[in-house]
Order: structure tokens, then C-alpha cells, then sequence
């Protein structure tokens, strides 16, 4: 519905000052639209209402919301690595998965919690369950997670219980998985454009990058003849991390700018460095004590700048209502062309 | 009484189709009420009576006892946005109307220099659209080709004219809560705070909610904020305690020009079509109505718009779509990525001897 008299839009343009006034023009980066024969094309031009962002940017606050990924995923990884490593016989790779799993899982909780609004209402997320809200299918995942995790990493310090110990790790190992990955859908199931785009990548950037954090600090922790599991998830871990963020980086056009630039831009870099550097040295030094100790660290550093990257990343593409406006409008203008719509049904 | 599901449809089993998108015919009865509920109400926003006097933002603060807030949503500060007459600035937890307002210039091709004395467009261009034009003008006006400034002004119900090449307008709109029929606040809530009214509308419980803020991305407008100093978010509730009461919401029920027309959602939609048709036939082309279409992202709005220019230009999004309806994929995804964690762990273990 463009049509005007004889310009779209009859020639109206927003008639106060200058920076207002020019419409805002870019020119698309090339390439990268999948399946598009439309990869150099047209400058996107777009309007707005006087600059302000279409969409609300999320009100989760940083460094909580990003800590609580960065630690729900080091905490579901080890879980799992903790469970198989007990059915194996690798007492000390057990306890040291344990712990961090135990750990990183109650002060994942803090932070949730703490990011809340309204604190002590913390229990009304388990009032009902709804697949729709991958907050309330998370809840559902990290209370017994939690409670597994936390109380195996407790009888563990203690000494008490060995078999339910183990029971223990086996049903945090069951939602370890599930823990680590739901947060990709936490952030896609939203209407911020940089997350929602890549909602089939970033499962698997949290679920790897998870494995690359819960891999390295296990492995740091561990006598290194116990900890090749650990280092061959550490290392595999960052591999798929640094594939799928490439994806999320490139394939998606204007969204997937904000990736790119500012601060998320800076940090993101700073994880790529990190967690390929982390993985090289696990490859080569692992096996030392030092080597080890510094490769977990990088793995784990770099995990968690990959949760503040992606967090400001999409903070940045709420906040640009140019992110909301240029994809939605190609999305129209490919369905009046008669391309395959973007909405399929 | 059957219980009222805060999910969405597709999930409850009430939906053979299992549709997180799309239209529905029948909401309520989808979120599980009887088949005597009330019909589904909405709005009907006829942005071309508009006349920007607020008297729907002040009804809805009165009536709801909104607090203050500046363009920013900073609480209890009077603060000028100096970008136009509108210092609300947007929707947002302490504003359930905002009326947008444009001022617009365009250029125009004044096709011959004008005859008479100066000024006598003017008076001209004064005339009232329902006296309006004459079925000639009309003619003449469809025929040029050049954007003639007089017969335009004739025409567009917002238009004014500066009496040079230039024209100006006002565009104003009086934005809310579009009660989606796939409302993605209500999809993504996870203590089913937000709930669907028999009414078709969506509402937050104020005593359930725990401000987890993951409504206030989801929504694809905008429109669901969280409170600063309180923590939980609001939004219009379409005024749900004067409805169960048989009264009109507070902002219909102030606004002068009937701009916010209030009642039977079917009722609306077929007015709405009307009044685009009769705009269209006088000439207003840039006419168009939005959150109409049941076909479109979100499954069509129980508030919906007639607009004059380009959505993004009333800062609404263009082509929005609910969320979820991408979910199926993303929960695939997260399953793919957990088994992924698993086998990854299991070779690693499998593969690693041991070295003591
Ligand atoms: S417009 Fe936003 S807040 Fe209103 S019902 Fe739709 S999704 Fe919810
Ligand atoms: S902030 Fe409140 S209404 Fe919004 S999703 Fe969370 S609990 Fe529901
Ligand atoms: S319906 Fe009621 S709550 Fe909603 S905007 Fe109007 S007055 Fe405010």
C-alpha cells in the first residue's frame, strides 16, 4: 500500500529539523540474504517516528541476564560431563564437574531472580506451565536442575550419600542439556530483530559455547590425566561456538549488523579471540597443569563475552527502530513481488 | 466452567490446526470460555478526524490513576521532548494512549501561477470535507497528474496549506495496546499474569505479574512496559473494570471527533471498510487500515487503525508477526543443540582413555 498520488507516500516527509528531516539512507551491506538473487541491491531507506525505537529493548539488566546464560550453560554442560565421568570411573573429573555444575547452577538462580522485577514473587513462575513462554518451560528446567545440581555438589563436599549422589547427577545431567540451550530460545522468542532472526542459531551458539565454558573450567580444575573428556569438549565446544556465531554474523542481512558494531561488535571480537585461543592452547598445552589452567580460563572468558555480545547486540537492535522497519518492509515488498513470503503457513 | 488457558491456542489441544499465527474466529472460546461469552470488542482508530486534543490520554490516566512521566517514561517529571507537540513520546507503562503527531511538509508543483488575488486559495482551501468537493473538481483533480496543491487540499482531511510551493499537514493518531489476536505479551508470560478476557482483550493481573520483563520484547509494537519503582509492567487492560460494568472505555467515551470508535469487533471492522472506501472515493489515497487484516503476523488487532501515511511513520511497525509463531522451530533447534551436548560429551568420554 504505497501508493500516493504520484510518489509513495503523496511526497510527504516529516517537516521538522534537519536531523529528522533527511530520511535516514543506507546502503546494505553486500551479500548474505539467504536465498536471495537480491544480495547488493538497494539502499534501504526507511522512516520513522521521529527516531524512537518501534519496540521495547528488553528491561533484563546486565551483567545478571548474561551471567545467568554465561552459568547456565557452564552449569548444564559439566552436569552432563559430571555423570558420565562418575559412570566411568574418573573420581576426581566427577567431583570437580560437581562443583562447578552445583555452583554455577544456585548462583545462576540468584541471578534470575535478582533480575526480577518483583523478587519475592520468584514462585509465580511455577503457578503454570505454557510451552509458549520459554521462561516458564526454562523454570521448569532449572528448578530441578538446581535443586539435582546443587544438592549432588552438596553431598559431595560432605561426603555423605554415594548412590543417591549419583542419582542426583544423573537427573541434573537429564536437564543439563535442555538448561544450556533453552536460553537461545529465551532470547529468539522475542520481537527483538538481531535475536529473533537467528532463532535456529542461537541454541546451538549458547548449547556449544556452554560446552566450551564447562569444558575449559573443568579441565582447569582436573589432574590432567582424568580430564581428556573435558578437554575434547572444551575444544569441540568452541569449534561449533565460533561456527554458529559466524552464521548469526552474517547471514542475516541488516540484522545482522548490530553483531558487528559498538560495543557488542567489541566484545564479540573479544570472544572470538578468547575462545580461539582458548581452544588452540587446550590443543597444545592441555596437557600441562599452567597450559590448562590458562586455556579453561580463555574458554570461559570467552563463553561469557558471547553472552554479553549477543545480549548488546540485540539490546542494540531494539533500540534502532531501523532493524524493525528494513526486514519488515522487504519482507512486504518480496510478498507483493510475488517471491516465496518469508511467512510461510 | 472449563479452565482459561493464558497459552496459546496451539497448545492446548482446542486447536486442531495448532496455529500460533493466523486467524481466529472465535478467540475466547480458543482461551477456553463458554460458548456464551460476550462477543470480542475492540477499537476502531480513525486517525483522519484526529484532532491531537488528548483527551484520551487524560481519560485514561484519570481513570486508571496513571502516574506521570515524561517522554522518556522517567517518573513524576514534566519534560518537553522538543521534537513536536507530543510530549508523551510513547506507549509505555504510565501511558495507555499516546496520540502521535507528525507535522509533514511536502513540496508541490503549482501547475500555472495563480490567477486572483493572494489569499483567495486560502478560503478555498477551508472548505469542510463533508460539504466537500464537487463531483467536477473531483474529476479534474484525479486527472492532473502533478501533485496539484490546491485540489489536494481539498482532499486530505489533514492537509493545510502555506500558501507557497510548499503544503503542510498534521498527521495525529491516537495510539494503544492492539489487543492482538495472537498477542505476543500473552504467548511468552510465564506466570499467566497476562491473561485473555472474555472479551476478547488482554490484561495483566497486577498481583501475579513478577516483572520477569519478557512481555515487554515480545510485544512486536512496542507497547507493554515495565514500571520504574514498581517492577511489574502495565498496559491498556481496555478498560476490563468498566466493560464487566457495561460501561465504554474512558479514552472512547472522551475523545470529541469519534476518532476512537468503541464496540463489537465485527461491527468496527465492517464500519472501518466503509469509511476507507468513502476516503478513497474522495480522493485520499494514502488511506489505508491497519491491524485490519486477520491474515496479517500477529492474526489481526482488536485495536485497529485507520492510517494516512506509512505505518513506520505513526512509529508502528510495518509487517509485524508474533514471535511464537517461529517457536516450533526454535524449541526443535534447542532439542537438536541439547542431544548435540550429549553426544559431544558421550564421544568425548568414550574417546578419551584413560591415562593412569
Ligand atoms: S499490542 Fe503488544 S501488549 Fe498489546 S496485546 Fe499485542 S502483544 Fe500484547
Ligand atoms: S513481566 Fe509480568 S506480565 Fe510480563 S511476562 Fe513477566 S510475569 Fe508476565
Ligand atoms: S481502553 Fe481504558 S485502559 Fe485502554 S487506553 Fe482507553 S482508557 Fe486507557
Amino acid at each position: 500500500m504505497t501508493e500516493g498520488i504520484t510518489t509513495p507516500g503523496a511526497g510527504w516527509r516529516r517537516a521538522d529539523g534537519p536531523p529528522a528531516q533527511k530520511r535516514q539512507k543506507r546502503r546494505r551491506r553486500g551479500g548474505g540474504r539467504p536465498g536471495g538473487e537480491v544480495a547488493m541491491v538497494e539502499e534501504a531507506e526507511f522512516t520513522s517516528y521521529y527516531g524512537r525505537p518501534i519496540i521495547k529493548p528488553p528491561v533484563w539488566k546486565t551483567p545478571d541476564v548474561p551471567l545467568y546464560l554465561f552459568l547456565g550453560g557452564a552449569a548444564g554442560s559439566s552436569s552432563i560431563m559430571a555423570a558420565l565421568a562418575d559412570l566411568t570411573d574418573r573420581p576426581a573429573l566427577t567431583r570437580n564437574a560437581r562443583y562447578v555444575s552445583g555452583g554455577a547452577a544456585i548462583a545462576s538462580v540468584v541471578f534470575l531472580v535478582h533480575d526480577l522485577g518483583r523478587p519475592e514473587r520468584f514462585l509465580h513462575m511455577l503457578r503454570v506451565i505454557k510451552p509458549t513462554s520459554p521462561l516458564s518451560i526454562g523454570s521448569y528446567i532449572l528448578a530441578p536442575f538446581s535443586a539435582a545440581a546443587g544438592a549432588t555438589a552438596a553431598v559431595e563436599l560432605l561426603g555423605w550419600f554415594p548412590r543417591l549422589k549419583r542419582f542426583g547427577g544423573v537427573v541434573a545431567a537429564l536437564f543439563g542439556g535442555p538448561l544450556a540451550t533453552y536460553t537461545g530460545v529465551l532470547f529468539a522468542n522475542t520481537a527483538v530483530p538481531s535475536w529473533h532472526a537467528a532463532h535456529k542459531e542461537l541454541p546451538f551458539v549458547f548449547g556449544a559455547s556452554g560446552m566450551a565454558a564447562g569444558g575449559g573450567l573443568t579441565m582447569a580444575l582436573s589432574p590432567i590425566d582424568e580430564a581428556g573428556p573435558s578437554r575434547k569438549m572444551a575444544v569441540a565446544g568452541a569449534a561449533i561456538e565460533l561456527a554458529a556465531m559466524h552464521r548469526v554474523e552474517t547471514e542475516f542481512g541488516i540484522v545482522s549488523e548490530p553483531y558487528h558494531e559498538g560495543r557488542a561488535g567489541r566484545l564479540l571480537r573479544a570472544a572470538k579471540s578468547c575462545t580461539a585461543a582458548g581452544a588452540a592452547l587446550t590443543v597444545v598445552a592441555g596437557r600441562r597443569r599452567a597450559g590448562a589452567v590458562v586455556a579453561g580460563a580463555l574458554l570461559a572468558a570467552g563463553s561469557l563475552l558471547t553472552r554479553f555480545g549477543v545480549f548488546e547486540a540485540g539490546m542494540a537492535s531494539a533500540r534502532d527502530p531501523k532493524y524493525t522497519v528494513v526486514p519488515q518492509r522487504e519482507r512486504l515488498a518480496a510478498r507483493e513481488n510475488g517471491h516465496a513470503p518469508t511467512i510461510t503457513r | 466452567m472449563t479452565s482459561i488457558s493464558s497459552a496459546s491456542p496451539a497448545f492446548t489441544g482446542r486447536d486442531p490446526d495448532n496455529r500460533l499465527f493466523g486467524p481466529l474466529p472465535d478467540v475466547q472460546g480458543e482461551a477456553g470460555y463458554d460458548g456464551d461469552h460476550p462477543a470480542r470488542v475492540g477499537f476502531f482508530t480513525d486517525t483522519s478526524v484526529c484532532i491531537g486534543c488528548k483527551a484520551c490520554e487524560v481519560a485514561c490516566k484519570e481513570w486508571n490513576t496513571l502516574p506521570m512521566d515524561d517522554a522518556h517514561g522517567v517518573r513524576d517529571v514534566i519534560g518537553l521532548s522538543g521534537m513536536s507537540y507530543d510530549n508523551t513520546g510513547q506507549l509505555g507503562a504510565n501511558s495507555w494512549r499516546h496520540v502521535a503527531f507528525i507535522e509533514q511538509t511536502r513540496t508541490v508543483d503549482l501547475p500555472m501561477p495563480t490567477f486572483g488575488r493572494p489569499g483567495d486559495d486560502r478560503q478555498d482551501s477551508g472548505r469542510s470535507v463533508p460539504d466537500g468537493p464537487n463531483d467536477d473538481s473531483l474529476a479534474t483533480a484525479q486527472q492532473s497528474s502533478v501533485l496539484n496543491a490546491e485540489a489536494l487540499s481539498e482532499f486530505d482531511p489533514q492537509t493545510g496549506q502555506s500558501g507557497t510551493d510548499k503544503q503542510i499537514r498534521w498527521l495525529m493518531s491516537s495510539d494503544v495496546c492492539k489487543h492482538c489476536t495472537h498477542a505476543g505479551c500473552l504467548d511468552v508470560c510465564p506466570t499467566g499474569a497476562l491473561f485473555r478476557t472474555e472479551f476478547g482483550t488482554v490484561v495483566v493481573q497486577d498481583d501475579i505479574c513478577n516483572g520477569c520483563g519478557y512481555c515487554v520484547p515480545s510485544c512486536p509494537y512496542g507497547v507493554i512496559e515495565q514500571r520504574k519503582g514498581d517492577g511489574r509492567v502495565f498496559k491498556c487492560t481496555m478498560c476490563y473494570d468498566r466493560l464487566t460494568d457495561g460501561l465504554q472505555p474512558a479514552c472512547a467515551t472522551a475523545c470529541p471527533t469519534q476518532s476512537i470508535q468503541f464496540g463489537n469487533l465485527d461491527e468496527l471492522q465492517a464500519r472501518a471498510d466503509a469509511r476507507l472506501a468513502t476516503l478513497k472515493e474522495q480522493g485520499v489515497e494514502t488511506a489505508r487500515l491497519y491491524g485490519r487484516d486477520e491474515d496479517d503476523g500477529v492474526g489481526g488487532n482488536g485495536a485497529f487503525f485507520l492510517l494516512l501515511d506509512e505505518p513506520e511513520v505513526y512509529g508502528l511497525p510495518p509487517d509485524p508477526i508474533v514471535t511464537t509463531r517461529d517457536l516450533p522451530a526454535m524449541w526443535k533447534s534447542a532439542g537438536a543443540a541439547a542431544v548435540m551436548i550429549l553426544g559431544v560429551a558421550l564421544s568425548a568420554v568414550l574417546g578419551s582413555r584413560r591415562l593412569r
